[in-house]
């Protein structure tokens, strides 16, 4: 089977921002991970997003309930050992039907040299649909770029719980 | 760390002289005892009431309090729920906002689970936690006297976000239960604001 190979040329994360943009994305909360280091940039220098770094990836969850009570729309970007920390905040989500975006770059699943990854990497997508999220998972550029502008689409304007899943392939090996 | 002194202060009767002349202030309570004695002061459109997402009322509070910056925003919570949100402490200290406090319902218990002693008996000051964070103003009170002078304050603007104590007694009133359709509650809440509901 032809399995689709990353392309280095599309400056993904740039794309990214465009979108969420577009997307009237007003509130960004992030515990780091190094594939969402250029999207954390770009709008930590926007004046019109307000950027909150986390402790914990589940104040994201919290946050963004916030932020829709207010009339906001927020987007929550962790890496894939975070998901296990927001479990129960997402009840929040899912029993008040807020929209919620999480982007999730994958570690533990490709080329990974830290075993410690490997274990939240296997219970991710199930855990978040445990709990009642619809899970959207990219392996290309092209392909993350329009998953994203439709779960912002599904989040955003029909209340969904969101996380998109962005795969270690295309994050690339980890420089050590 | 040393015990700390049980308050004598009734609960409803704190929180009711707090939020007295609210005016249009929002408010998020947390789960538990909290969200009892907010709907006990009255059910209004521009109250949000958690059953649950414990440690997450002050962080509701803050995506809020950012996303209106015009109106004052008070995260209603109890030890318990604060001290599984210790961590928001920080990010909301980092995010500064000008239009948030927090005030926790202190009864030195987990009242909802058979009464069991939790950290805020046993010493631990989620006061000087708030300030080490970079809160701007904190205070602890035991007394209606001083509840009724914060709730003068409190009406103040502010440079950054304050957290505010009150040591209640530790005892169960009679519940005083909102609705628990998270769903309709956003949407008042949202309808309350001007914003569309679906």
């Amino acid at each position: 089977m032809h399995s689709p190979k990353p392309n280095p040329e599309i400056d993904w994360p740039s794309e990214l921002y465009r979108v969420l943009k577009a997307a009237d994305v007003r509130q960004m909360s992030y515990v780091p991970d190094a594939g969402h280091s250029q999207l954390i940039r770009m709008f930590s220098a926007d004046a019109d997003v307000a950027t909150n770094v986390l402790t914990t990836e589940e104040e994201g969850i919290a946050i963004a309930a916030g932020a829709w009570l207010g009339g906001q729309r927020s987007v929550l970007l962790m890496q894939s050992s975070g998901v296990g920390n927001c479990i129960n905040m997402l009840s929040l989500s899912a029993i008040g039907r807020f929209p919620l975006l999480m982007l999730v770059t994958m570690r533990g699943e490709w080329a990974e040299f830290n075993p410690w990854q490997v274990p939240m990497s296997r219970a991710t997508q199930p855990s978040l649909e445990a709990i009642g999220l619809k899970v959207m998972r990219a392996e290309t550029a092209e392909d993350l770029i329009e998953t994203v502008e439709s779960a912002a689409t599904l989040a955003y304007e029909s209340d969904q719980q969101i996380a998109v899943l962005i795969g270690q392939r295309l994050i690339g090996k980890k420089k050590w | 760390m040393s015990m700390t002194v049980p308050s004598q202060l009734d609960r409803r009767i704190a929180v009711a002289a707090l939020l007295k002349d609210r005016k249009n202030t929002l408010v998020v309570s947390g789960l538990g005892s909290p969200t009892y004695d907010l709907h006990a002061t009255g059910d209004r459109d521009d109250n949000f009431y958690l059953w649950g997402a414990m440690g997450g009322a002050a962080l509701i509070g803050l995506g809020l309090a950012q996303a209106q910056p015009g109106k004052r925003v008070l995260a209603l919570t109890g030890d318990g729920e604060q001290l599984m949100g210790l961590g928001g402490i920080a990010t909301i200290g980092v995010a500064r906002p000008r239009n948030l406090d927090i005030v926790v319902i202190d009864n030195q218990h987990f009242g909802e689970t058979g009464m069991q002693a939790s950290h805020t008996g046993r010493g631990v000051d989620l006061t000087a936690i708030a300030v080490a964070c970079g809160f701007v103003a904190t205070v602890t009170v035991r007394t209606i006297e001083e509840v009724q002078r914060l709730a003068t304050d409190i009406a103040e603007p502010a440079d950054g976000p304050r957290l505010f104590v009150i040591k209640v007694r530790a005892e169960n009133p009679p519940r005083s239960l909102p609705s628990r359709d998270a769903v309709f509650i956003k949407n008042r809440f949202r309808a309350h604001l001007g914003f569309a509901t679906a």
